[in-house]
């Protein structure tokens, strides 16, 4: 299932219908909790995504309250090493961050790595770019699985230079942090769909 | 019995230590006449001090207006007189209050005291900051929506932290003496808690030492927010980083304290104790003109 969620659209509806800047913490939390609305009627495995398109500036206390807290709730920080005690998402999502300007990615950035958060941003032209805090070898791995559309561990063993064993649990530690999707027939970057 | 309090005839961050110091003496119920009849100019942060100035005092300050015609015209455009009315018993001659928005100010002396009030903020620079930072700074388009999202942050240390409402003001101006080029200049000031107290809410336990340079030093150096989330206190470090890419200086008084992130063409200080006291904070962000060398 995808949602698509317009922040525009939800900063409008949820704080102030002349507003087009996600500024300040009040609002941020106002929007955040309008988008946990609109999952909370999520069943199954969900991709939202979240568009940008129409939100002016954002600064970083807006995009710590939308960005990294709605991250928080639902993705494994990086380094937590698969500690199930410490997350249990309410649901099975992803995100897909689109229509994200530079001056949007600045401050989205700043917030990630301050809690050692990622995620995948789509340009304007379909690219997609993985922004936070990453490792080397889940970057190269995250790079591998969007370029070939899908794989197993397998396939990337050899990119990263591990043994198939070690590229499945590093391959499962993306997962967790929803920057890749598992499937029973590999895995699938986020916004390449399965 | 009034103090006559003088303003010298150049107002800005540095000369405003000299009214400080005249304060300092005086109990907080005694009545004081600010005497700006011989202040020729003033920057952001002298107009916005002088409104927290006000603010601090028991027993409700007069205020004598500039004499010259020049200065108090502008004062009257910057909007300080349409809040210093509420803040002094004003004397002099007081120009006719404009509506904001019609003057050659980048932004107009503007209070703050509420998330609301950043959106009006952030809403108005954007229109008039990027014509001006480009043409007039020749600053990188990018650093338009850097410089409203760094004027959001500095705003929002008000709402969040000071208890209190305060000021914000931009303008740009020549800064001839300290630099020869122009610069644009953010000032935020309030006389609420102030970063000692702020963070003292949330310490369960300090050292030795524990006053406003160290409280200035763990809140700009260190981004410790009063708040235990990991999230928070990255205002002033985003603050930082914007001010660090565009050459920029952020300088900070709070208590008897100020901190300066210093660039190579200033010469400050950048911790400097036993200031005279004042409330609150007052923030001053100042971003001088691309050069074609740089």
């Amino acid at each position: 299932m995808i949602n698509h969620i317009d922040l525009g659209t939800v900063l409008r509806r949820t704080v102030c219908d002349l507003y087009s800047d996600l500024v300040t913490r009040p609002t941020g939390a106002a929007v955040r909790s309008g988008i946990e609305q609109q999952l909370a009627d999520a069943k199954e495995r969900t991709l939202t995504v979240i568009d940008f398109t129409h939100v002016g500036l954002l600064d970083y206390s807006c995009a710590d309250e939308i960005v990294a807290k709605l991250l928080v709730s639902y993705c494994e920080p990086a380094g937590e090493r698969g500690n199930i005690a410490r997350l249990v998402p309410p649901r099975d999502c992803y995100f897909l961050f689109k229509g994200v300007s530079d001056s949007h990615l600045d401050a989205i950035d700043a917030v990630l790595q301050r809690r050692g958060l990622a995620l995948v941003a789509q340009t304007d032209d379909g690219i997609s770019l993985l922004i936070g805090t990453v490792d080397d070898r889940e970057r190269r791995a995250w790079e591998a699985v969007t370029r070939l559309g899908r794989a197993m561990p397998a396939d990337i063993a050899g990119e990263v230079g591990l043994e198939e064993p070690q590229a499945e649990i590093l391959l499962n530690g993306l997962s967790r942090r929803r920057l890749i999707m598992r499937f029973d027939e590999g895995y699938v970057a986020v916004g390449t769909g399965p | 019995m009034t103090t006559v309090i003088n303003i010298p005839p150049s107002l800005d961050d540095r000369t405003f230590e000299s009214v400080l110091q005249q304060l300092a003496p005086l109990p907080p119920d005694e009545k004081v006449l600010i005497d700006t009849r011989h202040t020729r100019w003033a920057s952001p942060y002298g107009l916005t001090a002088l409104l927290a100035l006000a603010q601090t005092r028991a027993e409700r300050p007069a205020l004598y207006a500039p004499e010259a015609d020049e200065t108090a015209s502008y004062w009257a455009r910057a909007q300080f007189f349409r809040y210093a009315e509420g803040l002094f018993e004003m004397h002099g001659s007081v120009p006719r209050a404009r509506g904001a928005g019609e003057s050659d100010v980048l932004l107009e002396i503007t209070p703050v005291a509420k998330s609301e009030d950043v959106h009006e903020v952030v809403g108005r620079i954007q229109s008039k900051a990027q014509a001006i930072l480009a043409k007039e700074l020749n600053l990188d388009p990018r650093a338009t929506m850097g410089f409203a999202m760094t004027l959001s942050e500095a705003c929002q240390n008000i709402v969040e932290h000071a208890g209190r409402g305060g000021w914000v003001a931009v303008q740009t101006y020549r800064w001839q003496k300290r630099l020869g080029r122009r610069v644009v200049q953010i000032a935020v000031c309030d006389a609420g808690i102030g970063f000692r107290q702020s963070l003292e809410s949330a310490q369960a336990r300090r050292g030795d030492r524990w006053d406003d340079a160290m409280a200035l030093e763990d809140a700009v150096i260190r981004s410790v927010s009063r708040f235990r989330d990991a999230g928070r206190g990255q205002g002033l470090a985003g603050i930082r980083r914007y001010v660090g890419r565009w050459d920029g200086k952020l300088s900070i008084r709070s208590g008897t304290a100020r901190i300066a992130i210093v660039p190579s063409w200033d010469e400050d200080i950048p911790l400097e104790e036993q200031l005279p006291p004042f409330p609150g904070a007052q923030v001053l962000i100042t971003i001088p003109e691309r050069t074609a060398a740089r």
